[in-house]
């Protein structure tokens, strides 16, 4: 048994696999990040954010913010389902540690169709066949590594489908905390009949009520499917009321009730005007609802780049107006089934751009006069045109009959191309069944006319308790199918020593090759497939093209499973890490001897962020142990820095190169060896050179004493000069 | 229906209404067309629904398929399944889980379908 996890060991998935038959979920309901009032991190105060994580990564340019990694107030989102949910587990792993709390796990291709539960652990195709199997050990591998990460996650899927209240259950039981239900969505998307929908749909809403499960509806799928999204928005009201309001009357909680919103447009269009009007609209009628904001995938298309912008732009909306739940869409939405690490993208677009808007609406403010208020009422108005026609038409039924809803035209226009369900017709049309007067269901957490036995104080008290009041009730399949399932999967990739990259399934060998190649768009792509199985992939694809301009050149990405043999981990050489003197040793020693260095970023070069780190005490820099910088600034000459430290008498040069082209870096190392040699103090003065292109072999085969790349810090640098001072070795070790 | 865009038209109504009227009469709208849908749902129950009465009662979900196949058969999803298990129980004398079993088998149908009135369809 797992009791937690270790940092530097890998998630042990057969051992999650182990005793789930007797696994519970440690709890129930959702959970929204605690409040972070005071708002301190770091140097700074923020205005919107959360408890902080016990353990986590932050951004990238945290490393310049002391590595501070404050968490945005709204949960954050993020879709994860390959099919395999062992590998997916590893994922989920990451992405927490990158700050995402709402995990959410997309079901396989057909399940809505199937009449039951699935059990074991079959391979989905475009999802994860949810079963019960499936369910238990990802809830208990979330539950372990909320307990790293020191926030508690919630696991997130859907129920709907003809099995909705059998997959409502199973979530209440294994402790999952939201659920995509919207009885809409099965009529209009998977032509499930009407009736059936909307009775099963109650009693799913019950169950979820039941376990405090937080709901969200399916109305963003209209600005999915319509041929405009941005025509569909008074629809997408009235479809989001729906559902609302019969979730309230069947008994769910308003605060468990969460509308999927997306803002429907994306740029070239100026989607600001459209979407920021309709998030207001919105946040007006749905004020005692929750907000789960996702993001635009309708106008995703294979480029990264431009999906990552329109997210953004996306966020920008949320921090506008209000969001209770941030989802994510990864940037590779347009290329296929997302990869691990744009997962993690995404999770951080999210993060990174909430945390620079942190605080925004304390220095502006939305207008309340003009377009904007105007627009937004202008579509609350036509959303009401909808449900006054929806009643002269006979009700929901019958309008759903009558083709009113995804119609490309934005209501009260239309252009008679909505789908049109017919009320007597779909998958289980002619299913349900008239409750009789005697209807008795002994079980908690049911919905509708139930005819208990006045002799019990609640229904299950009929058969000594239910599954929802006695976890140990629950009968647990393990595997139906003795070839499809987890077990047969992960022998194919046991720990062998091997290394092989991967961007879904273990062991899966993808790689990205990102190439620029100066001919037309047809020679272009031809060429980066032939050179993708030049360079041993097969199954090489394009993921992307873009033209640069029609002659010079196209831009295009490919995909393909490296074959070649694979890297050995027990045979590979490690580069060496320096092992740094402790703090106190060094303070001390420069309190009796005195270390004066003289430091410059030089050539024509204005970067200063990097170097100023390595020095200044509030970076933790060389200063913090007593060592006296001379700094001369940016762009300065190579002459300038040697005179200094002659006349300063210096012992050490810390010289910063970050412009690399033409090699310029390894010129200017060059430059000051030479010079030091010149002047005659090269055995005076020690050399280090710093910057993200530069390594501790370039250095010293340029004449330096030592290099210091990309990550380095003032502690490393120090811990150099002093032991060369001491005439300690500069011993490494890994 | 096709139909060109009338909204100034037909917003007429609208027009004078202030926001927290425009936003009662919205939710009024669609209380008036929901209502009617909670009530078919109060009154009615499905296979999908039988089934996860008896996932709840602790019956597995390849006991619960036979036993809501064999309920519908007999007409008896209206008596709730979980309601004719109990009651077969209770004849037999016999726990609960072990007549469910029994039904799951298709044993046991016509005693039931007898004592509750349901009729074959």
């Amino acid at each position: 048994m797992v009791e937690r996890l270790e940092e530097n060991v890998k998630l042990n998935v057969e051992e999650i696999l182990k005793d789930l038959d007797k696994y519970e979920p440690k709890w129930r309901g959702w959970h929204w990040r605690e409040e972070n009032k005071e708002g301190k991190v770091g140097e700074f105060t923020y205005h919107e954010i959360s408890a902080p994580l016990k353990k986590s990564h932050g951004l990238p340019a945290a490393r310049s913010f002391e590595g501070i990694d404050p968490q945005p107030r709204p949960v954050i989102t993020t879709e994860i389902a390959s099919g395999r949910f062992e590998d997916d587990l590893r994922r989920m792993r990451m992405a927490a540690w990158h700050g995402a709390d709402h995990l959410m796990v997309i079901r396989t291709m057909g399940q809505s169709h199937f009449d039951g539960l699935l059990e074991g652990s079959p391979e989905g195709i475009g999802g994860v066949p949810i079963t019960r199997k499936e369910v238990r050990a990802t809830r208990k591998a979330i539950d372990l590594i909320e307990e790293e990460v020191g926030r508690r996650i919630n696991f997130h899927s859907y129920v709907s489908g003809v099995a909705g209240p059998d997959v409502a259950v199973m979530f209440a039981e294994e402790g999952v905390n939201g659920a995509h239900q919207d009885p809409q969505y099965n009529v209009l998307y998977r032509n499930i009949n009407m009736y059936r929908s909307f009775v099963d749909a109650a009693v799913a809403k019950g169950v979820m009520s039941w376990a405090n499960i937080l709901q969200i509806d399916g109305a963003h799928n209209a600005n999915a499917t319509a041929m405009k999204g941005y025509k569909v928005m008074p629809e997408l009201m009235v479809q989001h009321a729906i559902n609302s309001c019969f979730s309230e009357m069947v008994g769910m909680k308003p605060e468990n009730i969460a509308l999927s919103t997306v803002p429907p447009t994306s740029a070239p269009a100026p989607c600001m005007r459209y979407d920021l009007p309709y998030a207001v609209a919105l946040r007006h009628f749905f004020k005692k609802y929750k907000m789960r904001a996702q993001m635009n995938t309708k106008y995703v298309e294979s480029c990264e780049r431009e999906a990552t912008v329109g997210h953004t732009l996306n966020l920008l909306i949320s921090e506008l107006t209000s969001v209770d739940i941030q989802s994510t869409i990864t940037p590779d939405e347009g290329r296929n089934v997302p990869w691990h690490y744009n997962n993690i993208h995404a999770i951080n677009t999210a993060k990174q751009s909430f945390l620079g808007m942190d605080g925004l609406m304390d220095m502006i403010e939305l207008k309340k006069t003009g377009y904007l208020p105007e627009k937004a009422r202008e579509l609350e108005e036509r959303a009401i045109l909808f449900l006054e026609e929806m009643i002269e038409v006979g009700g929901y039924f019958k309008s759903v009959d009558a083709g009113f809803f995804i119609d490309s035209g934005e209501y009260p226009e239309r252009n008679d191309d909505g789908i049109a369900r017919k009320m007597n017709g779909g998958d289980a049309v002619d299913t349900i069944v008239l409750r009789d007067s005697d209807y008795f269901a002994p079980v908690c957490g049911h919905f509708g006319f139930n005819n208990v036995p006045s002799e019990y104080k609640k229904p299950c008290d009929a058969i000594s308790e239910c599954t929802l009041c006695n976890h140990s009730k629950i009968q647990y399949i393990d595997e139906l199918d003795e070839n499809d399932n987890v077990f047969k999967r992960m022998e194919k990739v046991k720990e062998d020593g091997t290394i092989i990259p991967e961007v879904q399934w273990a062991k899966d060998g993808y790689v990205k090759i990102t190439l620029f190649i100066p001919e037309n768009e047809q020679i272009a792509e031809a060429a980066a497939l032939e050179m993708g199985k030049r360079m041993n992939l097969i199954n090489v694809e394009v993921l992307h093209k873009q033209v640069l301009q029609k002659a010079e050149g196209c831009l295009v990405e490919i995909k393909g499973v490296c074959d070649f043999t694979p890297v050995k981990r027990d045979e590979l050489v490690l580069p060496k890490r320096r092992k740094v003197l402790s703090n106190q040793v060094m303070k001390d020693y420069v309190k009796e001897h005195p270390i004066k260095v003289a430091a410059a970023t030089v050539g024509e070069d204005e970067h200063s962020v990097g170097l100023r780190e390595v020095i200044d005490i509030k970076h933790g820099g060389v200063e913090r142990f007593g060592i006296e910088a001379l700094y001369l600034g940016t762009s300065c000459p190579i002459e300038k820095l040697v005179d200094a430290a002659i006349e300063s008498k210096a012992q050490a040069i810390l010289c910063s190169t970050i412009i690399s082209h033409n090699d310029v870096h390894i010129k200017n190392m060059r430059k000051l060896s030479d010079l030091c040699i010149e002047k005659g103090v090269r055995d005076k003065i020690i050399l280090v050179s710093g910057g993200t292109q530069v390594t501790d072999d370039i250095a010293k085969a340029n004449g330096m004493d030592v290099g210091f790349g990309r990550g380095s810090n003032g502690t490393a640098v120090a811990s150099f000069i002093i032991k060369k001072l001491m005439g300690i070795p500069d011993i490494e070790e890994e | 229906m096709k139909r060109e865009d009338d909204f100034e038209k037909r917003r007429e109504h609208l027009k004078g209404l202030t926001e927290e009227q425009l936003y009662d009469r919205f939710w009024n709208l669609t209380e008036q067309i929901v209502k009617p849908i909670v009530d078919l749902a109060y009154t009615h129950t499905s296979p999908a629904i039988e089934r996860s009465v008896v996932l709840r009662m602790g019956f597995s979900s390849l006991q619960a398929k036979p036993l809501i196949d064999y309920g519908t058969k007999y007409n008896l999803l209206g008596k709730g399944v979980g309601n004719v298990i109990l009651t077969y129980a209770k004849l037999k004398n016999m726990d609960y889980l072990k007549a469910g079993e029994e039904l799951a088998k298709g044993i046991g149908w016509d005693i039931i379908s007898e004592k509750m009135k349901g009729s074959d369809k």
